[in-house]
């Protein structure tokens, strides 16, 4: 089996597991406060993470290039109360314009 | 409480299907940028079906496609995915599920399911709004989620290079677009700049993958310190 393969079944496997556990867990455990306390700003950490090294890392590189025009152009759609599949369109419309213009790789 | 359950169900699920058909519309690109990112079609498609929470699917993609090999990549997207277990916690009193009718409900447990049965008057008609809210969005997603994926990863194919439609850029859109609602508090904020800035500094000396990871530091020293602001209020 390939790498690729065994990483989707088993992050397939811990996504679905935490998921159940949730509904089926006693509150006690997940009530803890420490416990909440963590988790609550968990995702936020993770996603604001996901979001400045998909946008400005090239492997173990810092550029700066289409990908930040198309998180500008985002972040001003979502100033705007743009709709989540307005924010995206209009991200990749960016970035794919200056490309397409020759301003950026 | 207004009008008649009638009036009530078809507006529970005309909100379902508009979820339903936005959220799967955004499928396309996952399927594309899976593809792009070097899954083949079934790949994408697994995830869609058995992961289903997008999230995590753009995690273990974006991370597995910037080198950052399998362990990080999978660590990366159960630890994005653990927030449905909150979820669940929370969905379980409303739901009053059972035996295989659980296993559904736990694959079920997203965002977006939540967001809509938790926006239904829980009390409501005895907790039935709330319970089609989150079954009606949470099939919707899935049906259109995987329908997409699927016309996704296969035309990805035949457009070649998808960052000539700006589709890499369509990543990191997504993810500030999930967590943008959060970012009206201020903790939450500051949580995501010093994530932000923990990663990026990381970035140069690290294996791609390990600098998110390691942001999660950020999100435990946040919780910590809240836990204790919260015992010093105490009395």
């Amino acid at each position: 089996m390939s790498a690729t393969w065994i990483a989707v079944l088993a992050a397939t496997f811990g996504c679905y597991a935490f998921k159940l556990a949730g509904q089926s867990m006693p509150r006690s455990v997940l009530d803890r406060p420490v416990v909440q306390a963590i988790a609550d700003p968990l995702p936020v950490a993770l996603l604001a993470a996901l979001v400045v090294t998909n946008t400005f890392a090239l492997g173990n590189a810092l550029v700066l290039d289409a990908r930040a025009v198309g998180l500008a152009a985002a972040v001003v759609a979502l100033l705007l109360r743009a709709p989540f599949l307005v924010v995206v369109i209009v991200a990749a419309a960016a970035a794919a314009g200056v490309r397409a213009l020759g301003w950026a790789a | 409480m207004s009008g008649s359950w009638q009036t009530t169900r078809r507006s529970v699920l005309s909100t379902a299907l508009g979820v339903g058909l936005a959220t799967g519309a955004y499928g396309i690109s996952f399927g594309a940028i899976a593809v792009a990112g070097g899954l083949n079609p079934l790949q994408a498609q697994v995830l869609s079906a058995l992961m289903f929470t997008g999230g995590s699917q753009f995690a273990l993609v974006g991370v597995l496609s910037g080198g950052g090999g399998a362990a990080s990549a999978v660590t990366t997207a159960v630890l994005l995915g653990a927030r449905n277990a909150f979820y669940g916690l929370r969905l379980a009193p409303v739901l009053r599920v059972r035996g295989l009718q659980r296993l559904a409900a736990a694959q079920l447990t997203i965002d977006e399911s939540t967001a809509v049965s938790f926006g239904q008057d829980e009390r409501a008609y005895d907790g039935r709004a709330a319970r089609l809210g989150f079954w009606a969005t949470g099939l919707a997603v899935f049906v259109f989620w995987n329908l997409a994926t699927l016309i996704g990863s296969l035309s990805a194919e035949a457009l070649g290079d998808p960052r000539t439609f700006g589709l890499d850029a369509a990543i990191p859109a997504g993810f500030i677009a999930l967590v943008w609602p959060r970012l009206r508090e201020r903790r939450a904020l500051g949580v995501a700049l010093g994530a932000g800035v923990v990663a990026l500094a990381l970035t140069p000396l690290l294996r791609p993958g390990i600098p998110v990871l390691l942001s999660a530091v950020v999100a435990v020293v946040a919780g910590l310190l809240e836990v204790r602001r919260r015992a010093g209020l105490r009395p």
